[in-house]
């Protein structure tokens, strides 16, 4: 491959004591790729972040990251990556531009270029007006801000980032999807995990569906979801418990059909004429939608679950 | 201004263990500045008090003899030294304890050094280094509280005895370190001033010769690291030194440091790097 290869795994795992928090996966990642690991909770996405950060060694396989080893070349791999983990690490004692200068010194830049580092990723952070607040008392949405500011300070080649938008409000994450937006048409390698299949849609050019400490299936968002799914998907709400029962009469009218507990997924390239078979039967759901599939859909079929519970 | 430039200096990571710990002294001098007015007391005032309390007041009412104060020439010449000594370790004590868990479980600032391009390490060596700069400072007032009651034989002796405190303050720090740093929570450290601080601070020789202890204390007290310091210190500021007895009294103290200091990487290595 001509390519740049920034990330290679191949059979990487990790345990902890009895638990498998992730069970061989293969990966590689381009420079300049945006690359992301979709997956629910305990899926072992953070267990593989901090392999890829060079803070949690490998249990097994082989891992490198922009050709080093992190088993023997930690210090090195650490200077060039930025990592925001999924945890804020932020020293939340001091205030924002002191959590920015001190974080620029570890990487032995010298004093005047931090401080001009500093100024610049207030700027791009949005945080110039908050420079002197406290870390304590910052928004959810400005911590994260300024974790991925800080993990910019050293200009890294790879940017790792763990679930960066979790738990704050729409508004605060199309915010944070602006800037990664940004740092991609840079060309910045984003390597990033999420359990929401939109920030995954977004901000990702491939991706991996990670689930049980495996990954089940590789592609673009689109790609994925031609694979895995149809084009359209027809939700059906009927009254509670009727959704096993009914499942078996409209069967034949999709290509595949899920049963959820408050719904039906009826999987066909047309919706609409699904819905429209559904009631031509005489079954008039409470809610119908058809809309275009996801890659909750993907998800969906490759593991039996929904992404988020 | 939206874009980051790509230019300038690059990042890398340190080539020796004491590099990577200069990288945070500005980390340490900038959090220092938010807390040094907490440490006023304990540094500046408390030597000159203790000197005062116990060396002159309460040394007016010890009438003994030279002999029987392992050749000191007054009460105030005999515990002033033990103070010194006493206090480098109360500091530690103070510094290597909830402050190094509270930057695993508090304010995380260990976890941003770890993912950066320093090693454990000089993690360790920065942190310990500036609990020997506070021995050091709070060492020195000491020192100079003592200078003025007329304590010390000589300058070389005063001199020497303000160094060892660096010393007597690193066989506490870094073993105390490694105890902290694998603990999971702040409970553990009760029983360490309890069982070790206090009672080394009161039997160790600081205000009494240990010879008058019941022989199998004695025994134990000349095994704790702080009778060491205070026998080390007490032998330097009266002039009554020993080359043998100041050996073992510095190779004991280096011992520990140095054993400890292996510890205290293996620990936050297992702690940090999971
Ligand atoms: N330090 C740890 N010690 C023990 N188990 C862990 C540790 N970190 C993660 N795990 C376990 O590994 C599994 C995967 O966790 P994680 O990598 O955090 O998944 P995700 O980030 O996808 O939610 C979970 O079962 C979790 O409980
Ligand atoms: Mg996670």
């Amino acid at each position: 491959m001509s390519a740049e290869l920034m990330i290679s795994a191949r059979g990487v795992r990790k345990s902890f004591g009895e638990v498998e928090a992730v069970r061989g996966i293969d990966v590689s990642v381009q420079r300049g790729e945006a690359f992301g690991f979709l997956g629910p909770n305990g899926a072992g996405k953070s267990s593989t972040m901090r392999m890829i950060s060079a803070v949690s060694p490998v249990s097994a396989g082989e891992l490198r990251i922009l050709g080093l080893d992190p088993a023997t070349d930690g210090p090195e791999i650490r200077a060039r990556i930025g990592v925001c983990p999924q945890e804020d690490t932020l020293d939340t004692e001091l205030n924002v531009r002191e959590n920015l200068y001190v974080y620029g010194r570890y990487f032995g830049l010298p004093r005047r270029e931090v401080r001009a580092r500093v100024d610049e990723l207030l700027e791009f952070a949005q945080l110039t007006e908050k420079a002197t607040t406290v870390v304590d008392h910052l928004s959810g949405g400005m911590k994260r801000r300024l974790t991925i500011a800080r993990s910019l300070i050293n200009r890294p080649e790879i940017l790792i980032l763990d679930e960066p938008t979790t738990g704050l409000d729409p508004q605060a994450r199309h915010v944070i999807w602006d800037r990664l937006f940004r740092l991609k048409q840079q060309g910045v390698t984003l390597i990033l995990t999420t359990h929401y299949m939109d920030e995954a849609e977004q901000l990702t050019d491939r991706l991996v569906v990670m689930d049980k400490g495996r990954i089940a299936a590789e592609g673009s968002p689109l790609g994925l979801i031609e694979q895995f799914s149809t084009r359209e998907v027809a939700e059906l709400r009927f009254g509670v418990g009727q959704h096993e029962a009914l499942a078996e009469q409209v069967r034949d009218l999709a290509k595949r059909v899920e049963v959820l507990p408050d719904r039906l997924l009826m999987y066909s390239d047309d919706g609409e004429s699904v819905v429209a078979g559904v009631h031509e039967r005489g079954l008039t759901p409470l809610v119908t939608l058809v809309r275009r599939a996801t890659l909750e859909d993907v998800f969906l079929r490759l593991t039996g679950r929904t992404l988020v519970d | 201004m939206t874009e980051i430039s790509a230019d300038g200096p690059r990042a890398a990571a340190p080539r020796t263990v004491l590099e990577g710990a200069w990288r945070l002294a500005d980390f340490w001098a900038i959090s220092y500045r938010r807390t040094w007015k907490g440490s006023v007391i304990s540094s500046f005032v408390e030597p000159l008090l203790y000197v005062v309390a116990m060396g002159v007041l309460l040394g007016g009412f010890v009438d003994a003899s030279d002999d029987s104060l392992e050749g000191a020439g007054s009460y105030l010449a005999f515990v002033a030294p033990g103070l010194l000594a006493a206090h480098s370790m109360t500091t530690v004590f103070g510094e290597a304890s909830y402050p190094v868990l509270g930057k695993i479980i508090w304010d995380k600032a260990y976890f941003s050094m770890v993912a950066s391009p320093l090693g454990i390490g000089s993690v360790v060596l920065a942190h310990v280094g500036f609990m020997l700069l506070r021995v050091a400072v709070s060492g020195a007032v000491f020192t100079a509280v003592m200078a003025l009651f007329g304590v010390y034989a000589g300058v070389g002796g005063a001199l020497g005895a303000w160094l060892v405190q660096v010393l007597i303050g690193a066989a506490f720090a870094t073993p105390l370190y490694a105890y902290a740093v694998s603990l999971k929570t702040d409970v553990g450290f009760a029983p360490v001033f309890r069982l070790g601080m206090i009672p080394m601070f009161l039997f160790s020789g600081a205000f009494f010769p240990v010879a008058n202890l019941p022989v199998p204390l004695e025994v134990a007290a000349r095994f704790t690291p702080l009778w060491h310091g205070v026998d080390l210190t007490r032998m330097l500021s009266l002039g009554t030194f020993e080359p043998l007895a100041t050996l073992v009294h510095l190779a004991f103290l280096t011992a520990f440091a140095v054993v400890g200091w292996h510890l205290s990487v293996r620990q936050l290595t297992r702690r940090m790097m999971t």
